[in-house]
């Protein structure tokens, strides 16, 4: 790209170092916060803990009581884990039948999946949910199966495009080799579509796990996820528990960092990608 | 090569399909049905005609938060955008820890509506708190607030695309507009602007229509106070069904006209998107 003197470079680099530090900072006074005394938060949210305000892992041990959350880490990680993987599994495989086997039922489903990518969660969340509870999917595992339906649309669509793209002589192939088409799609296909098995994966999760008002509206009373969890601890009109508060955001922000910070190069590239098709 | 995959059906699409009707086809037909009827739980619904679509553009909140949420999405898409323009530019000269800034820049996306607005009203109630204020002490205060949060989670998405954009300008051509003597500012004008207009369009689409549909944060930041003079359209929806006794007819009244306005935005997209694929 366009070559920059070092003077420029350095006046660049220390701009985009302050930058950063803009960016980190906010999580960092949380953090800071999360180990002062409950009165002291929002008086002088800026300033360090001292020896009086200081209360060590108390407002951990408190939040951790009050919301519940270990138990909500759970959930969300089963929830997550679960939809993403069956997500994976049945819309790829639908995105290839629908693809391969040409017809008018297979193109009418296909604009049925793009259609629902554009339909606000607003506009099914309250039907949806009174479905989900007729029919008994008003629990930890229920809602995977509402997860698979309501995040089919993006991941049928991001299949299809790849798989649009695979020559089919290398499926004809295998087919002729005796392989039934789940073994073609198995063995042949889905190794193929691992690329976009990743970004289809990482787009989920994202989602999944941030996800309010979906598990809010279906399994909210009587099951708790972490944004479930954190948005419990505001209650009714009295005030916030700020210790808490604090100490439960940061639990909630390690594990995404951890996650970010593992799989980074994929997420960027996920997340790119998933941009340039939806 | 056909008819064998087509035995095959109930296995590879059959689940899928059973999902998408239980949890999108039916709930949309039954919403579409109900924002004609008065109902409190799904099974009493007595039909009543356009009455909530008038009802709700008699609701004055509800008008409020229309003309709300438009403001803030295109504050929102102008700032958005800018800053992250202006990131991936400094991004692509070949500085030293490039990688780390960017890092850095993208960490808030991958954090949730609702962390996020509590990150947010810690630090915004701590600056206001100079001035005696609170974030819900003023309209302005929960609106610049919620700007201030939509820039710190999006610039880094935004800039990722940008900086794709940006990267994919052959430097034949920025080598060439140099020796013809072009300028820095020429060049971004001339050159760099032209040639990323994919990246501006489709990140114009996504910070619309993130900021359009905006719940969480606004949930957790302001949940629409003072009042409800921050109260966005999908929070004002929600509050509609869950907070009105009887008004939730009304409710799925606007929710369609939520996903109409939605649609509009989605196929004015494809529409800017395949005229400029001809184009090429």
């Amino acid at each position: 790209m366009l070559e920059i003197s070092k003077g420029k470079s350095r006046l660049l680099s220390s701009i985009m170092t302050l930058l950063a530090a803009v960016f980190i900072i906010p999580v960092l006074v949380i953090l800071m916060n999360s180990f002062k005394s409950k009165i002291y938060i929002s008086d002088a949210p800026f300033k360090l803990p001292g020896a009086e305000t200081f209360t060590g892992l108390e407002n951990y041990i408190g939040g951790i009581a009050k919301t519940g959350f270990f138990q909500a880490f759970g959930w969300t990680a089963f929830i997550t884990v679960f939809s993403v993987a069956l997500i994976l599994l049945c819309t790829s495989m639908t995105a290839w039948f629908i693809i391969r086997v040409k017809g008018k039922f297979t193109s009418m489903l296909y604009y049925l999946f793009v259609f629902a990518m554009i339909v606000p969660f607003q506009m099914v969340m309250f039907t949806m949910s009174k479905i989900a509870n007729m029919l008994y999917l008003d629990n930890p595992v229920g809602i995977i199966f509402i997860y698979l339906g309501f995040g089919s649309g993006l991941s049928v669509f991001m299949f299809s495009g790849f798989v649009k793209s695979i020559p089919l002589e290398i499926e004809e192939a295998a087919l002729i080799d005796g392989c039934n088409p789940l073994q073609t799609f198995f063995r042949i296909v889905l190794p193929i579509l691992k690329p976009t098995v990743i970004t289809v994966a990482i787009l989920n999760t994202m989602w999944i796990w941030n996800d309010y008002l979906l598990p809010y509206l279906v399994i909210g009373n009587e099951y708790k996820t972490i944004p479930i969890a954190i948005q419990y601890l505001r209650g009714g009109y009295g005030s916030i528990d700020m210790g808490a508060m604090m100490a439960m955001l940061v639990l909630a922000i390690v594990p995404i960092i951890i996650f970010y910070l593992t799989c980074q190069k994929y997420i960027i590239k996920g997340v790119a990608a998933g941009a340039v098709k939806g | 090569m056909q008819k064998s995959i087509k035995r095959y059906f109930p296995i590879f699409v059959l689940p899928t399909l059973a999902a998408f009707v239980i949890a999108f086809i039916v709930p949309f037909i039954m919403g579409v049905y109900l924002s004609f009827c008065k109902f409190t739980t799904v099974v009493d619904a007595q039909f009543v005609g356009l009455s909530n679509y008038i009802k709700m553009f008699q609701d004055k909140d509800f008008l409020y938060s229309l003309s709300f949420t438009a403001v803030f999405t295109v504050v929102s898409m102008v700032t958005v955008n800018v800053f992250a323009f202006l990131l991936a530019l400094g991004l692509t000269k070949g500085i030293k820890g490039t990688n780390i800034f960017r890092t850095v820049f993208f960490m808030p996306n991958l954090i949730g509506g609702i962390v996020l607005g509590y990150i947010w009203q810690l630090i915004i109630n701590g600056v206001l708190l100079k001035y005696g204020a609170t974030i819900t002490s003023d309209a302005k205060y929960g609106f610049w607030g919620l700007i201030v949060l939509m820039n710190w989670q999006l610039i880094g998405y935004m800039m990722i695309i940008y900086i794709a954009g940006i990267q994919n300008i052959s430097p034949e051509l920025i080598e060439a507009a140099k020796i013809d003597g072009a300028t820095g500012m020429q060049i971004l004008r001339k050159v760099t602007v032209p040639l990323v207009m994919p990246s501006i369009t489709i990140c114009l689409f996504l910070t619309l229509t993130n900021s359009f549909k905006l719940f969480d944060q606004n949930l957790a930041l302001t949940a629409g106070g003072p009042g409800k003079e921050t109260q966005m359209l999908a929070l004002n929806i929600y509050n509609t069904f869950y907070g009105r006794v009887g008004w939730e007819g009304v409710g799925q009244a606007k929710a369609v006209l939520f996903f109409i306005l939605v649609a509009v935005i989605a196929l004015a997209q494809l529409f800017f998107t395949r005229r400029r694929e001809v184009e090429n």
